[in-house]
């Protein structure tokens, strides 16, 4: 399939162009994500009936992992609120033209934490006690407002959206799964950008701002890290931004061969696996310790959790490639080879959300009419009944996307082995295990 | 063979797996009775496992709060007050396996408070891992075609 340049159409490259519409939406994304704040600090503590708990793990997860990061990869990050503050401050301007001279320390990120292993960590923090952040509304409440005061600290000091870019512990994995993604921004003309002087998209201009995501388009061949912020189409004074309509995963075709971004594969695959055990499972004494926080059980918990990512899922991978004849040094195998992860971990999350999302959905009525728990009845729904959705066809459609999940991480896994020039064969023989392993915990 | 016969040939056999009946050794119907304690957050036992066709009861316990107990599948709950000892009864018509949760709001957990009943064998799960397993012999035999 070849790729359709969405921006050839005017009327989505003058929605693009201008600020106006993303202002807009990051407004209202703004509003709700401070009101989920306050929901999640003053509303019910009683979690399936505050706007905290149920807008943001049930609604907002579900649009994310079933929708948004699939079909749009950092598309969310395009509207997310998260960095508005910090860079409404880092500019001293909202809309207004950038002024060359920084407002605050404007340093560079050190190198050593070029990368997402801080992403990696994050993520993982939040994951060891997603039981209670899951459950409990002012500890959402408290990580929301930390991830918000986090960007604006990070935004004084360093240049551009540090945070995003670094630390944001939801950003590691849309950058990750984005890859798949039909959508992608590229350059049209690679001469352009050589032959451009003072590279605007990089450095900013009277047009706009410099790459946020402190990105050169002109070098973007996947869509890891470029947030869709679309500051560049602005500032090109060439018209040599476009945004594309592209087959699923093209960027999968080249592997990566850096080993954070292969963790963070194996940290997804793994904390979606071990969710959907923990949380969907029968079994009360793995619900028990991992809620426990801070308990004899919770530490087992956590030392358990981060032994099947860091030790067992990549060691049986590890074990699988290691017979396979190459002189290429095996930590580079390892981080190409694992890219057929990707696909399957995003796959993972996406059955194990089905299951999440429509058990709980009906929640999101009740708490639209009385967003903190305090009897309201806004729009009439507030009393809507607890009923699952579609439960007899969720098995099925858990098989068919785990299934199709397995097709698509073997293909991705012949492609990556043609790179390295190994056999696919062992991966393939990986993705088909955890699979099943997947399929023995969500049926 | 062209690649679009295998293709066709490995979805039918795909839906083979997936869909055609297999052949169930006749078991008379029984009574049987679960006494099951709900706790934060917890059933206990936590899995049921009857015949289809069987007549099920499911006397539920409360050792805490409020907590209910609705059968996925079945569309069918009830609820215990604390101490108290709620009755269930229905005739296990549906083969296959069954998620039970508390649907009374009973704490923190409340979400994740969930059984699984398991109606005769699982055998969605070994199918599902049968075309699975399909799925990889189809791409690796397509692959090798490639090369």
């Amino acid at each position: 399939m070849a790729k359709i340049v969405l921006t050839r159409n005017p009327f989505i490259k003058n929605a693009l162009k201008s600020r106006y519409p993303q202002l807009a939406v990051f407004i209202v994304m703004l509003v709700g994500y401070i009101f989920a704040i306050l929901a999640g600090l003053i509303g019910t503590p009683v979690g399936s009936h505050n706007f905290s708990i149920v807008f943001v793990w049930i609604a907002w997860w579900a649009i994310l992992i079933l929708v948004a990061v699939p079909f749009f990869g950092r598309g969310w990050c395009a509207v997310c609120p998260i960095p508005l503050p910090g860079e409404w401050l880092q500019r001293g301007a909202i809309l207004a033209p950038p002024d060359k001279k920084p407002k605050w320390l404007n340093l560079r990120v050190p190198k050593m934490f070029r990368n997402i292993w801080l992403q990696n960590i994050s993520f993982l923090l939040l994951a060891l006690f997603s039981s209670v952040l899951l459950t409990t509304p002012n500890i959402t409440g408290i990580v929301l407002a930390a991830m918000l005061f986090a960007a604006i600290g990070l935004s004084t000091v360093f240049e551009r959206r540090a945070f995003c870019r670094y630390l944001c512990p939801v950003g590691g994995f849309i950058g990750l799964y984005s890859q798949t993604a039909p959508i992608e921004l590229r350059i049209k003309d690679k001469q352009v950008c050589v032959t451009c002087e003072g590279k605007p998209c990089y450095n900013g201009s009277s047009a706009g701002y410099g790459c946020p995501w402190d990105v050169f388009p002109g070098g973007l061949t996947k869509n890891t890290y470029c947030g869709l912020c679309m500051e560049c189409i602005r500032t090109c004074p060439h018209d040599n931004i476009a945004v594309n309509l592209r087959p699923f995963s093209a960027d999968l075709a080249k592997p990566s061969t850096r080993m954070d971004e292969a963790f963070k594969a194996f940290i997804m695959l793994g904390s979606a696996m071990i969710y959907a055990g923990v949380l969907l499972g029968p079994w009360g004494t793995l619900k028990d310790a991992a809620y426990n926080v801070g308990s004899s059980a919770w530490f087992v918990y956590a030392i358990i959790f981060l032994a099947i990512i860091f030790v067992i899922l990549p060691g049986f991978f590890t074990l699988g490639i290691l017979n396979t004849k190459n002189v290429l040094p095996l930590k580079q195998r390892f981080a190409s080879l694992s890219t057929a992860l990707i696909p399957l971990g995003l796959m993972f999350w996406v059955a194990f959300s089905l299951s999440f999302v429509l058990t709980n959905a009906s929640y999101i009525l009740a708490a639209l009419s009385d967003p903190l728990g305090l009897g309201w009845n806004l729009f009439g729904t507030a009393t809507t009944a607890w009923q699952p959705m579609l439960t007899t066809v969720l098995a099925p459609a858990q098989t068919l996307v785990l299934v199709g999940a397995l097709i698509w991480s073997a293909r991705t896994a012949q492609k990556a082995a043609n790179e390295v020039k190994v056999s696919s064969i062992p991966v393939i023989v990986y993705s088909l295990i955890v699979t099943s392993i997947m399929l023995w915990l969500l049926l | 063979m062209t690649p679009r016969f295998s293709l066709l040939l490995f979805v039918m056999a795909g839906l083979v797996v997936a869909f055609v009946p297999l052949p169930v050794p006749p078991i008379a119907p029984q009574e049987r009775t679960f006494r099951i304690e709900a706790g934060q957050f917890a059933y206990s036992p936590s899995e049921l496992k009857v015949n289809p066709g069987d007549t099920v009861t499911i006397q539920l316990v409360s050792t805490d709060v409020v907590h209910g107990l609705y059968v996925d599948g079945y569309d069918i709950s009830i609820e215990a007050d604390p101490g108290q000892t709620a009755t269930l009864t229905f005739t296990a018509g549906k083969a296959g396996s069954f998620r039970f949760r508390c649907n009374v709001t009973c704490g923190a957990m409340h979400p994740f408070m969930i059984g699984k009943l398991n109606v005769g064998s699982n055998n969605w799960l070994y199918r599902s891992i049968g075309v699975a397993l399909l799925a990889v012999v189809g791409v690796t035999l397509s692959l090798k075609q490639k090369t």
